[in-house]
């Protein structure tokens, strides 16, 4: 199982989600504007990649257009496909100390919804009757794809049941309140799909736990204070920008993907 | 849950039937739902509209209203509104039925028939103020509007505010100084009506008149955890959201949409109330009663079909759509999209207050069940004969539609349907049937 590259069990974990999230959770989202989009991605890859002139990997392409069709949502099939070049060509344009800076699926979303009212993200759409079942879909290619990188999802996840739970105990709210937050499909794909992107965190442990407290505590002021929707998004985008200035302080090797058979693609701006 | 609890009951309303491209036959309101709420939400940017409307059906001086609000309200910020336009707004967007009549088979093109027309004392203020400052209780404000004597508070403690209103006769369930404590916490402040008699005797009123709040503040929510707090059994709120954008959804809760589009069997058209409750029931109970269903997501410009003809200008600005002119611009256009959700909840199954966003989504969506009436008329060809043989298979489905959707007995639906003896007169017997 080690030699198998982790990024093929985020491929099965996300797609299972979405083939479960479009025939039983009912979102507002077709299997055909699924394939439009990581069509878009895949395509935006391979012109990247030739115009880098490295290889052409397409299993990062994949896991952002499968978590696109998880959670970007517009009428116009055209600001879909557009979300999705935006999250591809991030990677290849916005790159500081050979590293991309943003995470892309984060970057694309929350790029699109600053230039347009007509897309959105649902963050009640994955309810929390089925919490239990991503639980372990998300946990399951975690623990496959355990790496000493994985520490920012447990990181962040602990600092953000801290935070509701911290909340909770000041307002006097009964325990139901955050725990009712914490069974959140949307937190668990953000936890393990989208912070913990190795590309895009710092390169030392601790520098990477101190990025999982800034995001849980900037998510914290985006929805307690500010009362906007999709703090997770906001925040992260927000603080990836620290990443270089972290690394700077806080020296480590940089991330490669590295696996029995990917050795040759270390070098392309894949993320995780 | 007035009087003994907070937030809002809200009432339920009627309207008449109108025609459309087909015929409307009937429609689902919401005083189909004993103890039912009804709320008028008018969003964009920051600028909220709150319309609450209650089934309040006791003695008016029994009526005691607590709404947790984000802001103290001016007076100007408060306004009675007439109940006839959320009536309207109640039949416009509600779950309908429509019905369809079959062409004659033998004939290859028919078009279907189109459209009919759419058609106190200064010394007892004093005291009263002392007291309130004495629990930490603080009278921000304090209006008559309509038959209403509306008061704002702010408080530094729930146990001095659950005290203040007890004492004045706000009959606060046990328990809900916790919540109203989080409130407090929260920097909300608690709009509290009561109904002035004098007022409204002069004004003539028998019903109580639904109150509205106009606030800025990015909070976009609902707060139905007081209401929750001791509630006798679940309880059921219309929200009609009115924005510009688009459609509106929950962000803590699934939305999701009612079921719709279905063929159903004909004696639907007498038991369209019992059918439409039964539907909701069996869709709450299927989703463990932890979403929140939209019935309605429509462009306020147009209907089809029509349940009832769109709002007018004025009433739009009644229920608050503020954002609309005096006149209307050239083209005529309405700029308000609305949808209509409907949510059945507890303290168990939404332990938190119903938060909500606006998104872009401006896709039409209702609620419609469908009557096809075959066709009667004399016949005589293969088409149909085929067509008759069509019919037993369309009769079968609609009966199990109709179980699907309300959780009804199958066979209780056919023998409605008399669709046994048509089973074992007309149908062909499959070769186990011997």
């Amino acid at each position: 199982m080690k030699n198998i590259d982790p990024r093929w069990w985020q491929i099965g974990s996300l797609a299972a989600l979405l083939v479960y999230g479009v025939f039983f959770l009912h979102f507002d989202v077709t299997l055909w504007r699924a394939a439009a989009i990581s069509g878009v991605a895949l395509i935006t890859q391979a012109a990247c990649s030739r115009w880098r002139r490295i290889p052409f990997e397409w299993k990062s392409a994949a896991i952002s257009a499968l978590s696109l069709s998880l959670l970007l949502r517009a009428d116009s099939i055209f600001l879909l496909v557009t979300g999705a070049f935006i999250a591809i060509a991030s990677k290849f344009f916005i790159r500081i100390n050979g590293k991309h800076l943003f995470n892309p699926t984060n970057f694309a979303i929350t790029s699109m919804m600053l230039s347009t009212d007509r897309v959105w993200v649902s963050p009640g759409q994955w309810g929390s009757i089925a919490f239990f079942g991503f639980l372990v879909a998300c946990a399951g290619s975690f623990v496959v794809r355990w790496s000493r990188r994985s520490d920012v999802t447990v990181a962040f996840l602990a600092f953000w049941t801290a935070i509701l739970f911290a909340r909770a105990i000041r307002l006097g709210d009964p325990f139901t309140i955050p725990l009712y937050r914490l069974e959140n499909g949307a937190l668990l794909i953000f936890a393990f799909f989208m912070i913990s992107d190795p590309k895009t965190t710092p390169d030392s442990r601790l520098g990477r736990i101190l990025f999982a407290a800034i995001v849980a505590c900037g998510a914290w002021y985006v929805q307690f204070k500010m009362f906007h929707t999709n703090a997770l998004l906001w925040s992260l985008v927000f603080a990836s920008p620290l990443v270089p200035i972290i690394d700077l302080v806080l020296r480590a090797p940089k991330f490669e993907w590295r696996t029995a058979c990917f050795d040759t693609l270390q070098s392309s701006p894949s993320h995780s | 849950m007035f009087r003994h609890a907070a937030i809002i009951t809200f009432a339920f309303l009627t309207s008449h039937a109108y025609a459309f491209c087909g015929f409307y036959v009937a429609r689902g309101d919401a005083k189909l739902f004993n103890h039912a709420s009804q709320v008028v939400l008018v969003r964009d940017e920051d600028r909220t509209v709150l319309t609450m409307s209650s089934d309040f059906k006791g003695e008016p001086k029994d009526f005691a209203l607590v709404v947790p609000v984000p802001t103290v309200l001016q007076r100007g910020q408060i306004h009675v509104v007439d109940k006839a336009a959320i009536d309207h707004l109640d039949a416009y967007s509600a779950p309908r039925l429509v019905e369809y009549y079959d062409p004659d088979p033998c004939q290859r093109f028919m078009a279907y028939d189109a459209a009919a027309p759419a058609a106190s004392m200064q010394k007892a203020a004093r005291m009263e103020e002392a007291r309130a400052n004495s629990l930490g209780v603080t009278i921000e404000a304090k209006y008559t509007v309509g038959e209403y004597d509306i008061l704002i508070l702010s408080a530094k403690e729930s146990n001095g505010l659950e005290t203040w209103l007890v004492e004045n006769h706000y009959s606060i369930p046990r328990g809900a100084h916790e919540v109203l404590g989080s409130y407090i916490r929260q920097n909300m402040k608690f709009f509290v009506a009561k109904v002035n008699l004098k007022e409204q005797a002069n004004l003539g009123f028998s019903m109580l008149r639904p109150l509205q709040v106009a606030y800025e503040s990015p909070k976009f929510m609902l707060p139905i955890r007081l209401g929750t707090v001791n509630a006798n059994g679940p309880q059921e709120m219309f929200v009609y959201a009115l924005t510009r954008k688009g459609r509106v959804e929950t962000t803590n809760y699934r939305t999701v949409k009612l079921p719709s589009d279905v063929d159903v069997p004909l004696y639907v058209r007498e038991d369209f109330a019992p059918f439409y409750k039964s539907l909701f029931n069996e869709q709450v109970k299927r989703e463990n009663m932890t979403t929140i269903f939209v019935e309605y997501a429509w462009d306020m410009n147009w209907c089809d079909p029509c349940a009832a003809s769109p709002l007018s200008r004025d009433e739009l600005k009644k229920l608050g759509v503020f954002w609309l002119s005096d006149s209307p611009d050239t083209s005529g256009a309405t700029d308000a999209f609305v949808t209509r959700l409907h949510v059945r909840y507890d303290r168990e199954h939404f332990p938190d207050d119903l938060v909500f966003q606006t998104t872009g989504d401006k896709t039409t969506f209702q609620a419609r069940y469908v009557l096809h009436h075959p066709w009667t008329g004399t016949t005589d060809c293969d088409a149909a004969r085929q067509y008759h043989r069509s019919l037993r298979d369309r009769r079968e489905q609609e009966a199990r539609n109709l179980a699907n959707l309300t959780g009804w007995s199958v066979s209780q639906i056919r023998k409605k349907m008399n669709l046994a003896s048509v089973d074992v007169k007309e149908r062909e017997k499959k070769w186990w049937e011997w």
